[in-house]
């Protein structure tokens, strides 16, 4: 241990230790701005760039910057006297200098870094005038880069290339001109960019923020000739709580679907109830491949991947595209919700489809692209026509006046609506393999689950691997989230290493609960992991735990879709994939 | 990957100069150098060629093309043109020559010309400061250069 002292007083650090750090354990919070530390998943952005956080060290010339510099033996910090407090105002007045003030209409305000800094230490007035660098809005399906605002703390660079290896985002152009870009500065529709949304959920500013599609949403609404119906990710009731200052992992089920239903949705539905239909589709063709394998077909493609995770699908296609055939060709379950809404449910209704509308509440930013997807569409028609984000829906809830936290408890509407314990865990990494464990192990050995919890299938290690025995045949599944770890997984399969039969993989770190539509963490990782653990208790608190026991989707299969993998199946719940190595688009 | 309008012969020659430099990230600048000297300048193409023979993203090679002014995305002309503005020669008047070649030629520094026959660039003293202010073109030396001069040297090479 090295003896330092902070603003007078002693500690005792190990050595390694940030002057940040440490003294963040006297309770000593230096501001940081481009800093960016996700402890769960040893995750961390530091260049230093943004020299908010500098600290003078006793006989150092100049300041330190407290993210970037370890402690000595006998170090003296002083984070805030006239020195540093100046500077530190300084450095602020800069950066506010090229940024435009229009906070009052920014969709991050409230929500903005640079804006709480400002605040706290009371910046009044920008001394510094002169010329403000400029750059075109690149708006895509998902995500809109507004460069203007951006004040060059790299996050989104450090999750697009360490974290994601998507590769689109890095620093371009020098000086005055630089900016965070794809390559050959060409918009982000015509880059390999997945739309996972992990750096709008990191970005300080504005500089990237989601496709609002909240208007669209409340002009639906309000036009009387259309039935407008709902659905739920799970990750958003364990996530919608905090915008309401709930603490993390409140889980809001019963509120949220009663807030849903005072904002005027005709039908307040669940897309647990497609992620169980989800399970029905990609069980089946798990269990078939396996069991040909097993049989010694050597045409089959093993191991099979999961395929709800629309980031997921543009990674694979964009990077990997010889591999298509490998996924399962099951659609997610906002895709699957939208078929079946669309044909089932309006059938039901007796209304034609374009007169239903369907709006999905997503935790994600990529759900907003696969929802424009071409082959998710029936002459023009999409199954589902608006996906909103969670952060979104706190918003629609806000506009209408609804005081959610005094709200009641209801229930989902029937039939889709009604879901198990399986669905619920979609949410997180590991809860989709495990949901699929539950039926296929019923459906394979002809026997019924002891128990239903599969422990070593859980956490949030970046990769795990587990294999679970199903009556005497070892099935050996591995689990990726986080679009660099999913790599990892899909290189081994290339070179023919992976023993897997399944793999898991999402794209966002945590799963679907640390989405990029979701409300901002701020580099807080005990919220994800408080959000897990209420997804697992909504789970346990479940009467029916397996999917293909809910009656609601054996009625479906009954009335109308067949059997699993059935030819309705196939046209209505599965889907190809593409080729989408495509070649990058120049705007010269 | 953009769809290779340069030779199959250039392509493999640009893959040998990351191979001698082991496909390593590290070496990117190095590359970068190497390629540039062989075909002149780096378009998009070629970028996407390097990225994947160093396996880094095409982001990142063009974030370090346009941060080092040496590095260019545009052909040199026919005939490359570079005015000194070193401190001899700019305090003789360099720029209003530059001036001069940016309103005959109406490109600005950096560019070539739409009939790829003039590039403009700026560069810092090639040691002949008792001539300033200095133009080069080619290889070729003008000394004592003033505003008036620059049409005839631009005449000189019209005609070429």
């Amino acid at each position: 241990m090295i003896n330092i002292k902070i603003d007078n007083k002693e500690i005792q650090v190990a050595p390694g230790t940030t002057i940040l750090d440490a003294a963040k354990t006297v309770g000593i919070n230096i501001p940081t701005l481009c800093y960016l530390h996700l402890h769960d998943f040893n995750i961390t952005n530091k260049p230093a760039g943004c020299r908010m956080c500098v600290v003078e060290v006793k006989g150092r010339r100049n300041l330190a910057p407290a993210c970037a510099t370890d402690c000595h033996e006998g170090m003296e910090v002083n984070t805030h006297n006239i020195r540093v407090l100046n500077s530190r105002k300084t450095v602020l007045e800069l950066i506010l200098s090229d940024h435009p003030t229009d906070c009052l209409v920014c969709a991050k305000s409230g929500n903005c870094e640079l804006q709480t800094l400002a605040q706290d230490m009371g910046i009044r007035q920008i001394q510094y005038q002169g010329e403000q660098s400029t750059y075109r809005e690149d708006t895509s399906p998902a995500i809109i880069r507004d460069v203007d605002k951006c004040i060059m703390c790299r996050r989104c660079e450090m999750m697009c290339n360490d974290v994601q290896t998507v590769g689109v985002l890095s620093a371009v152009n020098r000086g005055f001109m630089s900016v965070v870009a794809p390559a050959f500065e060409m918009n982000l529709d015509h880059s390999v960019c997945t739309y996972c949304g992990q750096c709008v959920a990191v970005c300080p500013t504005g500089a990237l923020t989601e496709v609002d599609h909240t208007n669209q949403v409340i002009r639906a609404l309000a036009d009387p000739s259309k039935t407008v119906i709902v659905q739920t990710a799970p990750a958003v009731r364990v996530a919608l709580g905090e915008e309401f200052g709930m603490e993390a992992g409140s889980l809001v089920t019963g509120k949220m679907v009663t807030a849903l239903r005072n904002l005027g949705f005709d039908y307040v539905f669940d897309t647990d109830f497609a992620a169980d239909l989800t399970i029905m589709e990609e069980g089946t063709e798990l269990l078939d491949r396996i069991t040909r394998h097993l049989k010694g077909d050597k045409t089959v493609k093993l191991p099979i991947l999961t395929s709800c995770c629309p980031g997921w699908v543009n990674f694979f296609e964009h990077q990997f595209p010889e591999m298509n055939d490998i996924p399962s060709t099951a659609r997610s379950p906002q895709q699957m919700f939208g078929a079946i809404a669309k044909t089932y449910f309006a059938e039901k209704l007796g209304i034609k489809r374009e007169n239903l509308v369907v709006v999905s509440i997503m935790p994600c930013l990529a759900k907003k692209y696969e929802c424009q997807r071409d082959e998710f569409s029936t002459n023009g028609n999409p199954d589902v026509d608006y996906a909103v984000s969670t952060r979104e829906l706190a918003h629609l809830i806000k506009q209408a006046n609804i005081d959610f936290n005094i709200l009641p408890d209801q229930e989902f509407d029937r039939p889709m609506g009604e879901s198990t314990g399986a669905a619920v865990i979609f949410g997180t990494t590991g809860g989709v393999i495990e949901a699929a464990a539950r039926t296929a192990y019923e459906i394979f050995t002809g026997k019924t689950l002891e128990k239903v919890d599969f422990e070593q299938l859980r956490g949030m290690d970046w990769i795990r691997h587990a294999t679970v025995d199903f009556d005497g045949t070892p099935i050996k599944i591995g689990i990726a989230h986080g679009l660099g770890n999913a790599r990892k997984l899909l290189q081994d399969i290339k070179d023919g290493k992976s023993e897997f039969h399944a793999i898991e993989i999402m794209a966002c770190p945590g799963g679907c609960i640390g989405g990029g539509g979701q409300p901002l963490h701020l580099g807080d990782t005990s919220i994800l992991m408080a959000r897990q653990k209420a997804l697992y208790s909504a789970d346990s608190g479940k009467t029916l735990r397996k999917s293909h026991e809910n009656p609601y989707i054996q009625q479906l299969y009954a009335d109308f879709l067949g059997k699993p993998m059935s030819e309705k199946s196939h046209h209505l719940l599965h889907t190809h994939y593409f080729d989408k190595s495509k070649p990058a688009e120049i705007n010269e | 990957m953009a769809n290779i309008k340069i030779s199959e012969q250039k392509v493999q020659q640009i893959e040998a100069i990351c191979k001698d430099f082991n496909n390593e990230k590290g070496e990117l600048i190095n590359v970068l150098h190497k390629t540039q000297s062989l075909v002149g300048y780096l378009p998009a193409e070629i970028q996407e060629i390097i990225a994947k023979n160093l396996n880094c993203s095409v982001a990142h090679v063009y974030g370090v093309v346009t941060f080092y002014s040496y590095f260019t995305m545009i052909p040199k002309g026919e005939f490359p043109i570079s005015i000194c503005m070193g401190t001899a020669c700019y305090v003789r008047g360099a720029e209003k020559v530059l001036d001069e070649f940016k309103r005959i030629l109406n490109v600005p520094v950096g560019q070539t010309t739409p009939d790829g026959k003039f590039s403009l660039s700026c560069l810092r003293c090639v040691g002949a400061c008792g001539l300033a202010p200095v133009v080069m073109v080619g290889d070729k030396v003008y000394g004592r250069v003033s505003p008036d001069g620059v049409k005839d040297i631009i005449k000189e090479y019209k005609q070429a």
